[in-house]
């Protein structure tokens, strides 16, 4: 027969049982907090890299993927130890400030423009970004852009200030900011059959690609290159600087540097170690 | 069905004496509501034995006149005033039972043990008075029933049992047989006249006069918010003071 | 349309072989939300109460503000929460940040408004009903809160049930201050708004297929507890 005193003390024991069996997260006490770029953890980078880190020494990576613009912000709170983002002003700047201690290459990938097969701007065969971005501009075709303050963002806008065009204006209705990352962005030009910008690790990734495909590359401005910082433990107190050092001499010494070069997607090598030796 | 007129047992939890309460002095009580006065100026005394009615046609502030006796309401003018350092809050020596019972969601049981907790009776002392109490009122076989799947008149001796339990010094009724059948009607009196055996104080209102007749010795006779007369039951029906309980006996009186 | 089927197809695959990312994940997402609830229940039933029994100067202003609170955005919520909790906020020093406690803190947050509007409804109208029996038998409007609630618990399930829906639906506030952070902080809702950025819609809807089905079933449980208990206690 029900008994209803039965059945709710077995369903409260699960939920004690089930609350306690978790591992709380809390527990972990080596660990470092790395604010890193949405492009590159969706590149399934760190999902490689860092294991091995782990199984070396001990110490878990926790990756807080945002954008760009969000990740600095977060170590400059100092609710990271270490920034690993792609936009060399901005990490400079950053350094300057005196949030970060010093900032070191870890490796380059490039951008890559994408578009609908049938390329009504004609953008295919263009060999630099900025005569690509005039075609696009000119026959006013739709552009999806990240509109968000990332790094993949600021270089964007750099190259369209470098085609002498500003597309943010209020009339060109063809040019959206999606304020979203590059996932979300990638969606809305497969569902606009837009043209966009975008990493190269993260279009080989991508799963909707729909009716896109890669219309131009190569060009040398669209080089992508990526930085690693420790948060300055002078600002905050609390930053685990030795483990965070640990990570970055890890990174750009042979071994991370070894292993960046072997990640590939789809057979096709994502990212180039290009640490300076010595730094 | 007649109920067997339950014998008077002793105390099974005998408690410290308690203060007597009684007898209860009402003086100039008024009461406003709305605006309106809806009790002027009432005084009476009310003393320990007589079983006391409380008539008057419809709107005539029978059910306020209890409610501020109870201390569920507070007097806008005048003093209630009960004997014994209680005051005037309901609590450990009065109960009330009113027209519709209202009890919780829970066993009849457990509703009787609702009111000895609150009455601060130890929990090891608490099971032979909830026996006692539901075998005198015919509830024992429901005991572990849901209280609210009893019928209107197990519910209302329920109520009445609730009451019981705590030893009340005066019980006010209010019209609690209003919504019950003859047969159940009869139990409930029952269990009021044992009750007031064993030394309740029953102050009661109705619109039933047979029943008045039946079982007041003292009638309170309101008009209006005004108390026209306290005489003892006999004399009340028989010859009334005042042309208005005149009128209304006779079911003549306009409210 | 084979994005849909290819969604139903990955739920079931999931749920059928108990892949261990989703057991890790459904488990966070559990652990934070019944977490959450739990903090709710325990300040919002007692709140809601409250405000139902006792009258005082700016009672009315906080019960319009009670209501409003149940529409709070999570990702306002999250925000500020994250604010609190950053290293360079007044909350800093407790480096909850990225934790699921930051989690059961913003989901908290967001469910109590719900639990204690829902909660002082009930009690209102049961105390209209009760408050005359109540005071005659001696108890006070606060003495008789803890028995008003016990009466009330049918409908108090279906409160925390709503405030529940509320906690394991939301995104906005566990992903600002819990991170995403794989293998810590990444619950059901933050995986399936991982997998759509990643273009992985397949995935996602798998995964939210999940999600709606583990809501679906934990109704259901509590529905039929409801029903046969509510019949019991009419």
């Amino acid at each position: 027969m029900f008994k209803l005193k039965t059945f709710t003390a077995a369903t409260l024991m699960a939920l004690v049982l089930a609350l306690g069996v978790t591992p709380g997260a809390n527990a972990a006490d080596k660990y470092i907090t790395v604010a890193s770029t949405t492009s590159t953890a969706n590149s399934g980078l760190f999902d490689f890299l860092l294991p091995k880190f782990t199984a070396k020494t001990g110490i878990e990576v926790r990756v807080v993927a945002v954008g760009t613009g969000k990740a600095i912000k977060l170590a400059m709170n100092g609710d990271a130890d270490v920034l690993f983002v792609h936009h060399k002003p901005s990490e400079l700047k950053f350094v300057k400030e005196g949030f970060g201690v010093k900032r070191t290459d870890v490796m380059y990938n490039d951008f890559v423009m994408v578009g609908p097969k049938s390329d009504p701007a004609g953008v295919k065969g263009t060999k630099t970004a900025a005569d690509g971005l005039k075609k696009i501009a000119a026959a006013k075709s739709p552009f999806a852009s990240r509109g968000d303050n990332s790094g993949t963002n600021k270089k964007e806008l750099e190259l369209w200030k470098g085609a002498g065009i500003d597309p943010t204006g209020a009339g060109n209705k063809w040019y959206s900011a999606t304020g979203s990352g590059m996932g979300a962005t990638l969606n809305v030009a497969s569902g606009m059959n837009a043209y966009s910008l975008t990493d190269r690790a993260t279009w080989l990734k991508f799963k909707n690609k729909g009716d896109l495909e890669i219309v131009l590359e190569g060009d040398p401005v669209l080089f992508n290159q990526y930085g690693i910082i420790l948060v300055n433990p002078e600002k905050h107190k609390h930053v685990k600087k030795d483990l965070g050092q640990a990570f970055i001499d890890w990174t750009i010494g042979k071994e991370g540097q070894a292993l960046i070069n072997e990640y590939k997607i789809l057979g096709n090598q994502a990212f180039f170690a290009n640490a300076q030796p010595g730094s | 069905m007649s109920i067997a007129m339950p014998a008077p047992v002793a105390d099974l939890a005998p408690r410290t004496k308690r203060a007597d309460i009684l007898p209860l002095s009402v003086e100039n009580v008024c009461f406003d509501a709305g605006g309106q006065r809806l009790i002027r100026d009432i005084s009476f005394t009310l003393e320990a034995g007589p079983r006391t009615f409380i008539l008057g046609p419809n709107g005539a502030g029978k059910s306020l006149l209890q409610r501020l006796c109870h201390g569920l309401l507070t007097p806008s003018a005048g003093r209630v005033r009960w004997q014994g350092p209680g005051g005037h809050a309901p609590g450990r020596e009065q109960a009330m039972v009113f027209q519709r019972p209202v009890l919780l969601r829970r066993t009849v049981a457990q509703n009787i043990d609702y009111a000895l907790k609150l009455h601060g009776v130890a929990r090891a002392d608490r099971a032979p008075i909830i026996d006692d109490v539901l075998s005198r009122t015919g509830l024992a076989r429901f005991a572990k029933s849901p209280a609210r799947h009893l019928s209107g008149g197990e519910q209302q001796k329920l109520a009445l049992a609730r009451a019981w339990a705590t030893k009340p010094q005066v019980l006010f009724l209010d019209e609690p047989t209003a919504s019950l059948d003859p047969a159940a009607m009869h139990a409930i009196e029952s269990i009021i006249d044992t009750m007031h055996n064993e030394g309740t104080q029953i102050v009661m209102t109705t619109h039933d006069l047979n029943q008045a007749r039946r079982i007041a010795d003292v009638v309170l006779f309101l008009y209006k918010g005004r108390l026209l007369e306290k005489t003892p039951a006999d004399a009340f029906f028989n010859s009334p003071e005042s042309g208005e309980a005149a009128a209304f006996l006779k079911g003549e009186l306009r409210w | 349309m084979t994005d849909i089927t290819q969604a139903f197809v990955t739920a079931l695959q999931l749920l059928v072989t108990l892949d261990d990312n989703l057991v890790e994940i459904v488990s966070l997402s559990m652990q934070v939300s019944l977490s959450a609830v739990a903090v709710s229940v325990l300040i919002g039933l007692p709140l809601g109460a409250a405000l139902a029994l006792f009258k005082f100067p700016g009672r009315d202003a906080i019960v319009v503000f009670l209501n409003a609170l149940m529409g709070l955005p999570p990702v306002v919520v999250g925000l500020v929460v994250y604010l609190f909790l950053s290293r360079s906020g007044p909350l800093g020093v407790l480096g909850l940040l990225f934790t699921p406690t930051a989690m059961i803190i913003a989901q908290a947050i967001l469910v109590t408004p719900i639990v204690a509007a829902l909660t002082r409804q009930v009690v209102a109208d049961l105390w209209v009903e009760y408050s005359e029996q109540l005071r005659s038998l001696g108890a006070s409007p606060a003495g008789a809160i803890p028995a008003l609630l016990y009466d009330a618990r049918f409908t108090l399930v279906t409160a925390v049930l709503a405030g529940f829906g509320r906690a394991s639906a939301e995104v906005g506030a566990v992903m600002i201050v819990g991170g995403n952070i794989d293998h810590v902080t990444r619950t059901m809702t933050t995986a399936i708004a991982l997998e759509v950025s990643k273009g992985d819609l397949a995935l996602a809807l798998g995964l939210g297929i999940v999600l709606i089905s583990l809501s679906l079933a934990i109704n259901a449980a509590t529905y039929t507890v409801k029903v046969r208990a509510e019949a019991a206690w009419a």
